[in-house]
């Protein structure tokens, strides 16, 4: 066999390589945040600060607000919990969805690790959690003035997203 | 305390293991261009202390497991305290860190057992074959220190309990599937440092494939196995009965296998014909580094899979560093050392080498069309051309001809001899069985269902095909021995390696024609005392009950199954469950598991009013599937202790036992 057609292998791998390269920016499932540029769903529910007010989707209407999805069972919330208090720092409005959650537990919670939250909506059942199609928490979206979902970060927001992700999102949207 | 310092003892262990792989990766190869001995003999100490050291890691992450230590990320991202014991232990390889941490682990485990099996053979092969491994080692060593390292802790704050393993993974099927696919995937690296060591040295002879043999047979053994127990995972947990999805991960874990089988015949034509030569090594080349493009898919998030770990570019990249670098290089390599003038040892058209030829390229074609059917929708994607899924329909319109005709020759093959035979010869030998395979294939159907079926009757002649000339030879082989006891006895072990590997994939076959035909599937609305007929037995609805798992609520109904026949009942318990930490719902299917059909009930929705959407499947022959991989896996370790490999042992057991006094 020719040498130089046996040099074509090699080659041929390299080409594949750089498909792989390209396609390890992209996000397969990139198409999955169905609730891009949707309203967010409607909702009725209690606060976990206090049982007796009702909150609806109205609550998110009039400024940029970052819904925040944590419990206290999940040890990424634990984490996450800086981020979260320095982006309120930037004066960006947070409410939080309480997922899962037992009141007294969920009050701990926020007792010993802060709480950047306006307020936070008390969601045992995970019925808003299932109509935001949140798989796990944390999950946090980005809801513009108009009450539209228009960022939605899966899981854990690291020390480094907060500048390089979810500050610029707010901006672009307020 | 004690318990407070393991991870960091793991994380050293890991760290002594990275520079012993580099030692081993260096020294030996820099023994083998100076020629001293010395530092040849590097390898094998080294081989050994990366095995210890990476146990000591693996044994210190499985500690932090069971002794719910939430402070390394890992635990606390995986387990949880209400898990029972051995799901903590399996649960260190259900996640990214942990998984690449066993790999690893069995990596060494291969390098130490392919260092330890090799005394006998020559010195400087043995460095290369040593040398070539730990470059591996060392890669994923680096590539788990710099990115994944499962050792990671959440200081100061420690959270109080885990999240949880994902439900689907708590399952018997997760303690066995991925070591197995593993020990598959990384025990291809022996037979790919034997090929990297034969081309180093310019020694391309039937040696080298001798040696490799053996590795490669149990390295596909254990591939075998692992995918069988992927199939048999996916069909009873994740509810749907389906029992292969051509999903980019299983494909991955495909490809090698492919590859690995044409590896298998092309390694006995070298070694018993010498020919072939460059061929092998290219497959045992591509075997292995598809091996390594299957650990890339998985865990750089490029293709969408219900396998893949989390989606982290870093990751991604170093591993198709890895991938790039030890494919381009060896590749390279290949074009540059690959034999220059292939010794032409000729054969006639009608031959077991021609018959042999063409299994390898028809398995290289299904090879090539897996691959592709998994690499398209990723390729478009980078052309900006459209997210797009390849499905089931473009994988069976390809896989299902090709498998025929491969079925086709592998029929013929074990009847043929070695260079060259008379057609007349194999007719005589071969038209019965044929004759009765086509007889039996196109009846069963009719006797089966009443009903003649193409695909049905298509599957049964290539299954029987395969299987008829194998007993007619057995039968030929015996007949010279006088006796059918003694002609059995003298047959030997890589024969009948051959014999069960063959049987195997007949009964697979047999497995998948009539499961995919005669499978009945009826979905149902079900409540207490509700009784529904699927495929002559009668399932009737006694209870529904909730009860408290160790870490989940449940509900759970009880099925009374009545046989049509004669009247037989049993009971079914399916369930759904409810998981709490992550608040994840899960189907837990009941099965009745049988030889020849198994039953199938998975809970779905609660349609309100006490009743729930049933699904109630009737799968004739699944059970063949497995059945057919696990005799295939047998086969390969059989052939495995055949004499011819044992001698190597022998004669290493004579030395050993002159130097000890």
């Amino acid at each position: 066999m020719k040498r130089w057609l046996l040099l074509l292998l090699p080659l041929g791998f390299v080409g594949i390589a750089l498909f792989f390269y390209q396609g390890l920016g992209r996000d397969p499932t990139a198409r999955d945040s169905a609730l891009m540029a949707r309203a967010f769903p409607a909702f009725e529910a209690v606060t976990l600060e206090d049982a007796n007010r009702r909150v609806d989707e109205t609550l998110l209407r009039g400024e940029v607000t970052l819904v925040n999805v944590w419990g206290e069972w999940c040890p990424a919330c634990k984490q996450e919990m800086p981020q979260l208090l320095e982006l309120a720092d930037h004066g960006i409005r947070m409410v939080g969805v309480n997922y899962r959650d037992r009141r007294e537990k969920g009050r701990a919670f926020l007792d010993e690790y802060g709480d950047p939250f306006e307020l936070n909506i008390f969601d045992p059942e995970g019925s808003l959690g299932f109509d935001l199609g949140v798989y796990g928490a944390p999950e946090t979206f980005l809801v513009d003035a108009d009450g539209v979902i228009r960022y939605h970060h899966k899981g854990y927001i690291a020390p480094s997203d907060v500048q390089a992700r979810i500050l610029p999102e707010v901006e672009k949207w307020r | 305390m004690a318990i407070e310092i393991i991870p960091e003892v793991g994380h050293f262990a890991l760290m002594m293991a990275l520079v012993m792989a580099i030692i081993q990766a260096v020294v030996p190869l820099a023994g083998v261009a100076t020629r001293r001995s010395l530092w040849m003999a590097y390898g094998a100490p080294m081989a050994a202390g990366q095995f210890v050291f990476l146990a000591l890691a693996y044994l210190c992450l499985s500690a932090s497991y069971l002794l719910d230590d939430f402070s390394v990320a890992n635990v606390a991202n995986n387990s949880n305290s209400l898990l029972p014991w051995y799901y903590k232990a399996s649960a260190v390889w259900g996640n990214h860190e942990g998984s690449v941490l066993l790999w690893s682990l069995m990596l060494a485990g291969w390098g130490f057992a392919a260092s330890a099996f090799s005394t006998s053979l020559p010195r400087d092969m043995v460095a290369r074959v040593q040398s070539v491994m730990a470059m591996v080692s060392a890669g994923f060593l680096l590539f788990i220190l710099l990115t994944s390292n499962p050792f990671e802790r959440l200081l100061p704050n420690v959270p109080a309990d885990g999240a949880d393993l994902n439900p689907l993974l708590q399952d018997f099927g997760l303690v066995v599937h991925p070591p197995m696919l593993y020990m598959g995937y990384v025990g291809f690296s022996v037979v790919f440092a034997f090929a990297i060591a034969a081309l180093m040295g310019g020694r391309l002879d039937a040696a080298w494939t001798r040696w490799a043999r053996p590795w490669a047979n149990v390295a596909w053994a254990f591939l075998t196995v692992g995918i069988a127990l992927g199939s048999w995972w996916a069909y009873y947990e994740l509810g749907w009965g389906g029992w292969w999805f051509w999903d980019p991960v299983e494909n991955a874990s495909l490809l090698p296998w492919l590859t690995g089988t044409a590896l298998l015949h092309s390694l006995a034509v070298t070694e018993k014909r010498g020919s072939f030569k460059s061929w092998t090594v290219l497959l045992a080349i591509s075997t292995f580094s598809l091996s390594l493009m299957g650990t890339f898919l998985v865990r750089s998030g490029v293709l969408t899979s219900v396998h893949a770990f989390a989606n982290d570019p870093s990751r991604g990249f170093f591993i198709l560093v890895l991938l790039g670098v030890t494919v381009t290089l060896s590749l390279l390599l290949f074009a540059l050392r690959a034999p220059r003038v292939s010794h032409r040892v000729g054969f006639g058209w009608l031959s077991r080498d021609s018959l042999l030829l063409v299994n390898n390229l028809l398995l290289v074609i299904m090879t090539v069309t897996v691959l592709l059917g998994t690499l398209y929708p990723l390729i478009l994607d980078s052309l900006n051309l459209g997210k797009i899924s390849v499905g089931p329909p473009y994988f069976n319109a390809l896989f299902v001809p090709l498998t025929v005709l491969l079925c086709a020759f592998m029929g013929l093959g074990p009847s043929a001899r070695w260079k060259r035979m008379g057609a007349r010869e194999l007719t005589t030998k071969l038209w019965l069985a044929g004759a009765g395979a086509l007889v039996i294939g196109v009846l069963a159907p009719l006797l089966y269902a009443g009903q003649w079926n193409l695909w049905v009757s298509l599957g049964l002649v290539a299954a029987l095909w395969i299987v008829l000339p194998l007993v007619r030879d057995v039968i030929d082989k015996c007949r010279h021995a006088g006796s059918l006891g003694r002609g059995l006895a003298r047959l030997s072990p890589a024969y009948w390696g051959m014999v069960l590997g063959h049987l195997g994939l007949a009964v697979t076959l047999v497995g998948v024609t009539v499961v995919s035909n005669y499978n009945v599937e009826r979905n149902v609305r079900m409540a207490p005392d509700v009784t529904v007929e699927v495929a002559g037995y009668q399932f009737t609805m006694r209870e529904l009950t909730s009860r408290r798992g160790p870490n989940f609520l449940a509900d759970t109904s009880l099925i009374e199954v009545r046989r049509g026949g004669d009247g037989r009942t049993f009971m079914m318990h399916p369930e759904k469950r409810l998981y709490l930490a992550t608040g994840m719902p899960m189907t837990q299917v009941a099965l009745r598991p049988g030889l020849f059909r198994d039953l199938y009930v998975a809970m779905g929705e609660d349609l309100g009013g006490g009743s729930y959407a049933m699904r109630i499947q009737y799968k004739p022959f699944v059970r063949w599937l497995w059945l057919g991989a696990l005799l295939m896996a047998a086969g390969a370790v059989l052939a495995v202790i055949d004499k011819r490999y044992r001698r190597v042992a022998t004669r290493r057991g004579a030395a050993t036992r002159r130097v000890t006094p």
